[in-house]
C-alpha cells in the first residue's frame, strides 16, 4: 500500500442553500479541494451521498460530477452507506490511490436536504433502517436513537441532563466556525428548556439537517509536491458493519462496529487511543456521541457522558470533540457529513482551524457512523513534517 | 404501497413467524438463511408466541410520510419471550403508563393506509398483556 496525501480540501457552508444545486454543491466543493491542491486533471472522482434518487430523483452522481468539474472521462461513482456516504467515499478513494491504482483521485460528500417537505424527508432517512421491520411500523431515525438513549438512561443510571455538555460544547465550536449551519452559543438552560421531539430525545439533542458539500483531493506521497504547509497523511482508515435493524444487534447499547473500526484503525496507524489528540465523532445525537467515546477506548461502558461533564472533550480538554461544531452545530447535512469530519481534521492538523485552532493538534481521529450504527467508517489522519 | 412486498413478508407481520436455529438452538425473527448467532444455517420455521416486555420505547410526534393520520404514537423495542428483540408500535395504552419491563402481547392492527387506492397494510402491534402468561 501506498501512503496517501491529502492535498487539497474544500467545503461549501452548510445552509439552507435555495439558489445551488446538489451538482452545484459537489462542484464548489470538489473544484475548491482542487484549487487548493494545485491539481487540474483527476483520475477519479468519488461521491458519497445517500438521497439523490429520493429526493432529487437524480443518480449516476459520479459521472454528473465530473463532468460538472470540468473532468469528463474521469472514472465516477456514487458511495451510498447512509449517514457515513461521505467517509464512505474517502475510504473507497484512498483504496483507490493507496493500491497504486490510480494517482490523483478526488473524493466529494454531498446532500441536499431542504428540496423536500418535513415529512418526506423524515421518510427518506428512515430508508438508512430495515424497511420492512422498522421503517413500516412508523419509526423515524430519531425514534431509532430514542429508543437506544431511553435504554441507556435505563440501564446505566444516567439523567437527560448528564448528556447537555455534548451539545453545548458543539455549539461554542460551531459559533466560530464560519461554515457551521448554527452558529450560536448555547446554554445548560437552553438544552433544559429544549422542545422535546421525541423523548428522551429534545431538538439540543439532535443535529440539524443542512444542505452541503464537503472535499479532499488525494495523491500518492511520492507524487505529492511539497510545500510550507504541513502534510497530512492518511495514517488508518477502516470500516466495518454491524445489523441495519437495532433490534438485530447482540448488544442495543454497543457501537460494534464502531469498535472495530478503531481497533482497526489504530492497527494500521500504530498508535491507540492515548495518542488521539483529537476526535470528530459523529454525533448526529447526543446519545450517538457517548457510545461513539466508549466504543473507541476513551470510556468504560456506560461512562461516556463523564467526558463530557469532565470537560474532557472542550478545545482545551484532554480529547477535544468536534472542534468545528460536529454535526451537532456545523450541521449534518448526511451524506456529506463524512467528509466535513475529514476536511475539518485536515484543517486542524494543517494550523488552518481558525478561532478553534487546538495548541496540539498531529494525530486525529474521525468517525462516521450510517444508520444507528450499522457502517462505520473510522479514519486516523497525521500530521507530518516534510 | 408495495403489494407484492406485503404479500411476501404476511407470515412475519400476522403470525410472527421465525426460526428457531438447529444449531444454537436460538430463536430468529425474523427467517433468514443464516443464524446470526452461530453463522450456521438457520431454521426450521417456529411461530413466537407473541408475549414479551417493553425493552425501550419513544412517541413519534414527527412522523415519516404515511404515518401522519396516528401521530402521536408509541414505539418499542420488545424483547419476545423466545429471546429475540422486535421492533413495534404500541396500542391500546396511553403514553405516559408505559414502563420498561411491563409485559405485552402482539395483536393485529393496521399499520398504514396507502397509496392512490387507499389499500391498507395490517401487521403486529403490541398491547399491554391481557391473559398472564
Amino acid at each position: 500500500m501506498r501512503e496517501v496525501v491529502i492535498q487539497g480540501i474544500g467545503q461549501t457552508p452548510v445552509e439552507e442553500h435555495w439558489e445551488r444545486s446538489l451538482r452545484d454543491l459537489a462542484a464548489e466543493a470538489g473544484l475548491a479541494a482542487m484549487r487548493d491542491a494545485g491539481v487540474e486533471r483527476i483520475d477519479a472522482v468519488f461521491v458519497g451521498n445517500m438521497l439523490s434518487g429520493q429526493i432529487a430523483r437524480q443518480e449516476n452522481l459520479g459521472a454528473l460530477t465530473a463532468d460538472w468539474i470540468g473532468q469528463r472521462g474521469a472514472e465516477g461513482y456514487k458511495v451510498e452507506a447512509a449517514c457515513a456516504s461521505g467517509a464512505a467515499a474517502f475510504r473507497a478513494a484512498f483504496l483507490a490511490v493507496a493500491s497504486g491504482a490510480l494517482d490523483a483521485v478526488l473524493a466529494i460528500g454531498v446532500e441536499k436536504m431542504t428540496e423536500t417537505s418535513g415529512p418526506e424527508t423524515t421518510a427518506a432517512l428512515v430508508s438508512a433502517a430495515d424497511a420492512d421491520y422498522e421503517g413500516v411500523q412508523g419509526i423515524s431515525f430519531v425514534g431509532l436513537n430514542a429508543l437506544i438513549m431511553r435504554r441507556y438512561l435505563h440501564e446505566f443510571g444516567w439523567k437527560h441532563t448528564d448528556f447537555g455538555e455534548f451539545s453545548i460544547n458543539a455549539h461554542a465550536n460551531g459559533a466560530r466556525n464560519p461554515h457551521a449551519r448554527l452558529r450560536q452559543p448555547i446554554t445548560e438552560r437552553d438544552y433544559v428548556r429544549a422542545r422535546m421531539i421525541c423523548e428522551p430525545i429534545n431538538l439540543l439533542d439532535a443535529s440539524p439537517i443542512g444542505d452541503g458539500a464537503a472535499a479532499a483531493l488525494l495523491l500518492p506521497v511520492e507524487k505529492a509536491p511539497s510545500g510550507p504547509r504541513p502534510r497530512v497523511v492518511v495514517a488508518g482508515s477502516a470500516a466495518a458493519s454491524d445489523s441495519v435493524a437495532v433490534h438485530d444487534r447482540k448488544d442495543p447499547l454497543f457501537l460494534s462496529a464502531a469498535h472495530l473500526g478503531a481497533k482497526r484503525a489504530y492497527a494500521q496507524a500504530g498508535v491507540g487511543p492515548e495518542q488521539i489528540d483529537f476526535f470528530e465523532l459523529h454525533d448526529a445525537f447526543s446519545i450517538l456521541a457517548a457510545l461513539s467515546l466508549e466504543a473507541c477506548g476513551f470510556a468504560e461502558r456506560g461512562q461516556g457522558p463523564r467526558l463530557a461533564l469532565e470537560g474532557a472533550i472542550r478545545l482545551d480538554g484532554r480529547l477535544p470533540v468536534c472542534t468545528q461544531g460536529g454535526l451537532k452545530a456545523r450541521g449534518h447535512p448526511v451524506g456529506a457529513t463524512g467528509m466535513y469530519q475529514i476536511v475539518e481534521a485536515a484543517q486542524q492538523l494543517r494550523g488552518e482551524a481558525g478561532g478553534n485552532q487546538l495548541a496540539k493538534a498531529r494525530t486525529a481521529l474521525t468517525q462516521n457512523i450510517g444508520g444507528s450504527g450499522a457502517s462505520i467508517y473510522t479514519h486516523i489522519l497525521q500530521r507530518k513534517k516534510i | 404501497m408495495d403489494i407484492a412486498r406485503h404479500w411476501r413478508l404476511r407470515r412475519q407481520r400476522y403470525a410472527l413467524e421465525g426460526e428457531q436455529c438447529r444449531h444454537c438452538g436460538e430463536y430468529i425473527f425474523p427467517p433468514r438463511d443464516i443464524c446470526p448467532h452461530c453463522g450456521e444455517e438457520a431454521g426450521p420455521v417456529r411461530r413466537m408466541s407473541g408475549k414479551g416486555e417493553v425493552y425501550s420505547f419513544t412517541v413519534v410526534h414527527e412522523p415519516p410520510t404515511g404515518y401522519e393520520a396516528q401521530a402521536p404514537y408509541a414505539v418499542a423495542l420488545v424483547r419476545l419471550a423466545e429471546g429475540p428483540l422486535i421492533t413495534a408500535q404500541l396500542t391500546d395504552i396511553d403514553a405516559a403508563e408505559i414502563k420498561i419491563g411491563m409485559p405485552v402481547e402482539m395483536v393485529t392492527r393496521r399499520l398504514r393506509t396507502d397509496g392512490e387506492d387507499g389499500l391498507i397494510q395490517y401487521g403486529y402491534k403490541f398491547r399491554p398483556q391481557l391473559t398472564t402468561p
